[in-house]
C-alpha cells in the first residue's frame, strides 16, 4: 500500500505493468516501465509529446505487445493481452482521436458498448424473439441510464457523425460507460476543448469514479486538470519513468520540472 | 490415383522431355503478360498519385483502342488518329476530374472505387454507341514477323511490346521519383486535404495522372490489339490486371510488370500442362486464385509497403 | 398533414425499438404486403407477375445479401453471382437427388451451402480490406462458376449443361418446373422476400447488425469494445452468402426453369451491387427499391422512346442502358449515397408539411 491509499474509496491494486519494454523496429517507445493502478482511484500518465503515454494505454488493453514485462490486472498475469481479452476482462477505453462509429446514431453506439453483455443466439435476433427481445430493452434501460447521467438525452437518435467535437467525446466516453468497466482508459479526453467543455468533462470523469466506483487511468496535458483530479500520477519522457506519486510530489520533482520546462545539458 | 498422377507427375515429365516446348509456353505466357502489366500500370499510376482504385482502366484501354481504330477506319491517317485519340484520352481525364473526382474529394477509397465501377460502365456504352460492337483489326505496322532462338519461336511484335513496356516503366519511374509533380503527386495519394493545403493544386495533379493513366492505356490498347484485334472482350480480360496488382503491390511500378509476367507465364503453363486433368480453361480463375492465396501470405504485395495502424 | 409523426408518442422502450416505430409507416407496410399478398395476384397478368415482380423480388432477396456484406459490414464484394450459382446448382442437386425434403429445403440447403462457400471465401477478409477483398471475391466469382461449369456432377451429368428444374410442389401446389402457374411462383418467391426482409430487418438492429456497422465503421475500435472482428467478418459472409444462394435458387426454380452459368456471372454481380448503390448502402428498403428500379430501368428505356416518337433500334438502346447505369451509379455516389432509400426519407420529410408548407 502506498502513501495516497489514506482514502477508504481506494482499495487494493487492481493493474500493474512491469518492467514494460515496447519498440517498434528499432525505435523504442518504452522502456523499463512499471506502476501500478489501484482500484477505484484516478491515475493520471502524463508526459511530453511522444513520451509513450499512448503506447503505454495501447500496451494495457493489449493492442500492442511490449517486447519485455508483463501486465497483471486483477492478480491475474496477462501476458500476451488482446484487445479482445482486455475487453472481456473489465477494461474500456476512450481514444485520442475519437473512434465512433460515424455511421451510427448516439444510441446504436452506446449500445455496442453492450456487446459483450448480449448473449441472444442469431435464430433469436433473426425473428426478434425471447432473449434477443428482452437484451435489446434490458440493455437499452442501462444505456438510458448512461445517456441521463451524460446529458446527452437530445442527441439520442442523431447519427454520431454530425456531432461536434465536444459530444463526440462524450458519446464516446458513454460507449466505454456502458461496457461497464472496472478499469476506463480516457486518452485525453479533453484534448481540443474549450474551459467550459473542460470542466463538464471533469465533473463527469469525477462523478463516474465517485458513482460507479469505476477506476480511471486518463491521460491529459492539461496541468490543472491533471493536479485537481488525480489521486496519483505517473509522469513519463521519452520513454521513460520520470516520477510517480501525489500530484504534490510530481509537480515539486526536479527532474519533472527540467523535463517539461527544459535544462540545459 | 491416376488424377493425382495427372497433377503431381505428368505435367513435370511432359516439361522434361520437351523443354522447348515449354520455353515457348512460357514466352507466351510472358507475352500477354506484359499486356496485363500494361494496364496494371495505369492502374499503379492512378492508385499511386490519388489513392483511387480505378476500376476503369480496363475499359480505358478499350476506350482508347476504339477510337483510335475508328478515326483510322474513318480515313484519318494514322499520325493524325493517334494525336486525335491523345487528345481525346486528355479530354476524358478533364471530364473525369470536372465531373467525378471533384466531387468526390476526400470521399472514402471504397466510394471512389465503386465511381469508377460508374465510370467504366459510361465509357463502355460510350465506346459501344459511338463505335458499334464490331470486332475491328488494328494494323498500325508493327514488326510481325518472327525470330527463331534455337528452336524457340519469338514474335517480333512481342519483343516490340516488351520494350515499349519497359520503356514506359524507365520513364515513369523516374517522374514519379525525381519531379515535382511526382512528388505532389505522392503527396495527393497520402491524403487529399493535406495536399491541399499545403498548396498542391489537386485538380489540377487528377488531371495530369488521368491523363498519363489514359496514354499508357491507348499504348496498351494498341498492343493489345495489334495482337487480338480490338473487341469487347478486352475489358473482360483487363480484369486480369486485378490480380496483378495484388502480387505486384499496389504502389509499385516495377511491381506491376513482374506481377504481371508471374500471372502471364503462371496461366500459360497452369492451362497447358495442367488444365486437361481439370476439363481446360482453368485459366479463367487461375490469376485470381493465385492472388487470393498470395493475399494470405504478403498482402501487402510483392513490393508494396508494408501497413502498419496505428491507434 | 397527412403523414405525420407528431403526437405519436411512445411509452416504453417496446415501442421505441420496434421496426416500424411510427404508425402511418407500420400501417403504410402492413398495408402493402396485404396488397402484395391478396390483390396483385388477383389483377396482375402473367407479363407483370411472371417477367417483372418475379425478377424483382428474386434480385431484392440478393442485394438485401448484398447489402448486409457491403452496406452494414462494409466488405465490398464482386463475387455475389458465385454465391447465388452456388445455392442454384446445389438447390438443384437436393431437389433431383433428395426429392423428398421438398423445393423450400432444397432451396434452403443451396442458401447454406452459398454460406460455407462465402464463409471459404470471406477468410482472406480477415487480413485484408477494401478492394484487396474485391479481388479475392473475383476470384470466387470465376472459380465458382468454372467448377460448375466443368464438374458434370452438379448437373447430374446432363448433357447440355443446362439442366431443367423439376416440377415441385409446395402444400399441393407446383411451385416450379414450365408447369407451374405464374401466381403460385410469385407467391412463393414473395413469402421468401417478406420473411428474409423481416429477418435482415431483425438483424441488422440487434446485437449482430450493430456488430457489423461496428467493424464497418472503425473496426480497431469495435475490436477493443469486445467485437470479434472475425465473428463479425465472417457471420456478415455466410449470412450475405446465404441471402444470395436463396435468391440464386429461387432465380432457377421459380423464374427461368433452368440452371444456367450465365444467369449468374459476373455481369449479375455488378447488376446486384449497382442495386444496393443506387436503393441504398445500409437500407433494406433500399434493397428492394434498387432491385426494383434497376429491373423497371431497361424496361422504361425500351418504351419511352417510342412514346416520345424516337426510333431508336435495340443496339443503341442496349448502350444507353449501359451508360445511363454508369452514370446512375455516379451520380447517386456523389449526391446521395444512401440511395433511393434516403431520397424517400426526405419525400417523407417534405410530405410531413404538404399541403401547407408554413
Amino acid at each position: 500500500m502506498t502513501e495516497t491509499n489514506t482514502n477508504s474509496r481506494i482499495g487494493e491494486e487492481l493493474l500493474s505493468v512491469n518492467n514494460i519494454d515496447l519498440s517498434f523496429g528499432g525505435v523504442k517507445a518504452l522502456t523499463d516501465i512499471s506502476f501500478n493502478i489501484n482500484k477505484g482511484e484516478i491515475r493520471s500518465i502524463i508526459g511530453p509529446n511522444g513520451a509513450g503515454k499512448s503506447s503505454m494505454l495501447n500496451v494495457i488493453n493489449g493492442f500492442y505487445q511490449p517486447q519485455v514485462g508483463h501486465v497483471r490486472f486483477k492478480g491475474k498475469d496477462y501476458t500476451p493481452m488482446r484487445p479482445a481479452l482486455a475487453a472481456k476482462s473489465g477494461i474500456a477505453r476512450t481514444f485520442q482521436n475519437i473512434a465512433l462509429f460515424k455511421g451510427m446514431s448516439t444510441l446504436d453506439n452506446i449500445m455496442t458498448g453492450r456487446y459483450l453483455k448480449m448473449h441472444s443466439s442469431f435464430i433469436e435476433q433473426a425473428l426478434y424473439i425471447g432473449r434477443a427481445k428482452r437484451e435489446e430493452l434490458e440493455h437499452r434501460e442501462k444505456v438510458e441510464e448512461i445517456i441521463d447521467f451524460l446529458e446527452i438525452e437530445a442527441i439520442r437518435k442523431t447519427p454520431v457523425g454530425r456531432l461536434p467535437y465536444g459530444l463526440q467525446k462524450r458519446v464516446e466516453l458513454a460507449r466505454a460507460l456502458a461496457m461497464e468497466p472496472e478499469l476506463l482508459l480516457l486518452d485525453e479526453p479533453m484534448a481540443g476543448m474549450n474551459l467550459e467543455e473542460k470542466e463538464d468533462m471533469s465533473r463527469y470523469i469525477i462523478d463516474v469514479n465517485e458513482q460507479f466506483g469505476t477506476t480511471i487511468a486518463l491521460i491529459e496535458h492539461d496541468m490543472g486538470v491533471v493536479m485537481d483530479l488525480s489521486d496519483r500520477v505517473v509522469v513519463l519522457d521519452y520513454g521513460r519513468k520520470l516520477a510517480d506519486g501525489s500530484p504534490d510530489e510530481v509537480s515539486s520533482n526536479q527532474d519533472v520540472i527540467d523535463a517539461y520546462l527544459g535544462v540545459s545539458h | 490415383m491416376e488424377f493425382l498422377y495427372s497433377i503431381f507427375v505428368t505435367p513435370f515429365v511432359e516439361m522434361w522431355t520437351a523443354p522447348e516446348f515449354l520455353a515457348e509456353v512460357v514466352l507466351g505466357g510472358l507475352m500477354s503478360g506484359i499486356m496485363y502489366s500494361l494496364v496494371a500500370l495505369g492502374f499503379v499510376l492512378i492508385f499511386k498519385a490519388s489513392g483511387v482504385f480505378n476500376f476503369a482502366q480496363g475499359v480505358m484501354v478499350l476506350f482508347a483502342a476504339l477510337n483510335f481504330v475508328g478515326l483510322i477506319d474513318a480515313g484519318l491517317p494514322i499520325v493524325v488518329a493517334l494525336i486525335a485519340t491523345i487528345l481525346i484520352m486528355v479530354a476524358l481525364a478533364f471530364a473525369i476530374e470536372r465531373v467525378v473526382l471533384r466531387n468526390l474529394v476526400n470521399q472514402e477509397h471504397i466510394i471512389l472505387f465503386m465511381a469508377t465501377i460508374g465510370i467504366a460502365y459510361f465509357l463502355e456504352g460510350l465506346g459501344e454507341m459511338i463505335w458499334g460492337g464490331d470486332v475491328r483489326p488494328l494494323n498500325i505496322g508493327l514488326p510481325d514477323d518472327v525470330w527463331f532462338v534455337g528452336d524457340i519461336l519469338i514474335q517480333q511484335s512481342e519483343v516490340f511490346a516488351a520494350a515499349v513496356a519497359g520503356s514506359l516503366v524507365i520513364a515513369l519511374s523516374l517522374f514519379f521519383q525525381y519531379t515535382r509533380t511526382g512528388r505532389a503527386l505522392r503527396a495527393v495519394a497520402d491524403d487529399h486535404q493535406a495536399a491541399l493545403s499545403v498548396g498542391i493544386p489537386l485538380n489540377h495533379i487528377w488531371i495530369v495522372v488521368w491523363a498519363v493513366a489514359g496514354l499508357v492505356a491507348l499504348v496498351a490498347g494498341i498492343m493489345w490489339g495489334s495482337k487480338f484485334w480490338v473487341q469487347f472482350s478486352l475489358s473482360t480480360i483487363a480484369l486480369k490486371a486485378l490480380p496483378v496488382l495484388i502480387l505486384g503491390g499496389f504502389t509499385s511500378i516495377p511491381g506491376a510488370i513482374i506481377g504481371g509476367l508471374i500471372i502471364g507465364a503462371g496461366e500459360k503453363v497452369a492451362e497447358v500442362f495442367w488444365g486437361a486433368a481439370y476439363g481446360g480453361a482453368i485459366e479463367e480463375w487461375f490469376a485470381y486464385v493465385l492472388a487470393l492465396i498470395f493475399l494470405f501470405f504478403r498482402p501487402q504485395g510483392l513490393f508494396g509497403e508494408k501497413i502498419i495502424e496505428r491507434v | 398533414m397527412f403523414y405525420r409523426e407528431a403526437g405519436d408518442f411512445k411509452t416504453s422502450y417496446a415501442a421505441d425499438q420496434s421496426i416500424l416505430s411510427i404508425k402511418l409507416d407500420r400501417y403504410f407496410v402492413i398495408g402493402l404486403i396485404a396488397f402484395g399478398v391478396i390483390v396483385v395476384p388477383m389483377i396482375g397478368n402473367d407479363y407483370w407477375l411472371g417477367s417483372l415482380l418475379i425478377p424483382v423480388l428474386v434480385l431484392s432477396i440478393a442485394a438485401l445479401g448484398l447489402n448486409i456484406l457491403t452496406g452494414y459490414a462494409g466488405q465490398l464484394s464482386l463475387g455475389t453471382g458465385a454465391f447465388m450459382a452456388t445455392g442454384a446448382y446445389m438447390a438443384y442437386k437436393v431437389a433431383t437427388n433428395l426429392a423428398f425434403l421438398g423445393a423450400p429445403v432444397a432451396i434452403i440447403i443451396g442458401g447454406l451451402s452459398a454460406a460455407f462457400a462465402g464463409v471459404l471465401f470471406g477468410l482472406p477478409s480477415l487480413r485484408i480490406k477494401g478492394f484487396y477483398l474485391a479481388v479475392t471475391t473475383l476470384a470466387a466469382q470465376f472459380f465458382l462458376l468454372w467448377l460448375f461449369t466443368h464438374v458434370d456432377w452438379f448437373v447430374n451429368y446432363s448433357i447440355s449443361g443446362v439442366p431443367s428444374i423439376p416440377p415441385m410442389e409446395f402444400f399441393g401446389v407446383l411451385i416450379s418446373g414450365a408447369e407451374a402457374t405464374t401466381e403460385a411462383r410469385y407467391l412463393f418467391v414473395l413469402g421468401f422476400a417478406i420473411i428474409l426482409g423481416l429477418a435482415a430487418r431483425n438483424l441488422a438492429r440487434c446485437k449482430m447488425g450493430r456488430g457489423w456497422m461496428a467493424i464497418r465503421d472503425m473496426d480497431i475500435a469495435a475490436e477493443i469494445i469486445g467485437i470479434d472482428p472475425l465473428k463479425a467478418k465472417l457471420s456478415a459472409f455466410a449470412i450475405s452468402s446465404f441471402y444470395c444462394g436463396v435468391a440464386g435458387a429461387l432465380w432457377a426454380f421459380c423464374f427461368i426453369n433452368t440452371v444456367e452459368p450465365g444467369a449468374y456471372d459476373i455481369n449479375r454481380s455488378f447488376q446486384i451491387l449497382f442495386m444496393v448503390i443506387i436503393g441504398g448502402l445500409g437500407s433494406i428498403l433500399g434493397s428492394f427499391l434498387g432491385a426494383a428500379f434497376i429491373v423497371l430501368l431497361p424496361i422504361f428505356l425500351n418504351n419511352a422512346p417510342q412514346w416520345i416518337g424516337l426510333n431508336l433500334t435495340s443496339d443503341v438502346i442496349s448502350h444507353m442502358e449501359i451508360m445511363i447505369f454508369g452514370a446512375l451509379i455516379v451520380f447517386f455516389l456523389i449526391v446521395e449515397p444512401h440511395g433511393l432509400a434516403r431520397l424517400w426519407q426526405i419525400a417523407k420529410e417534405k410530405l410531413r408539411r404538404w399541403p401547407f408548407p408554413y
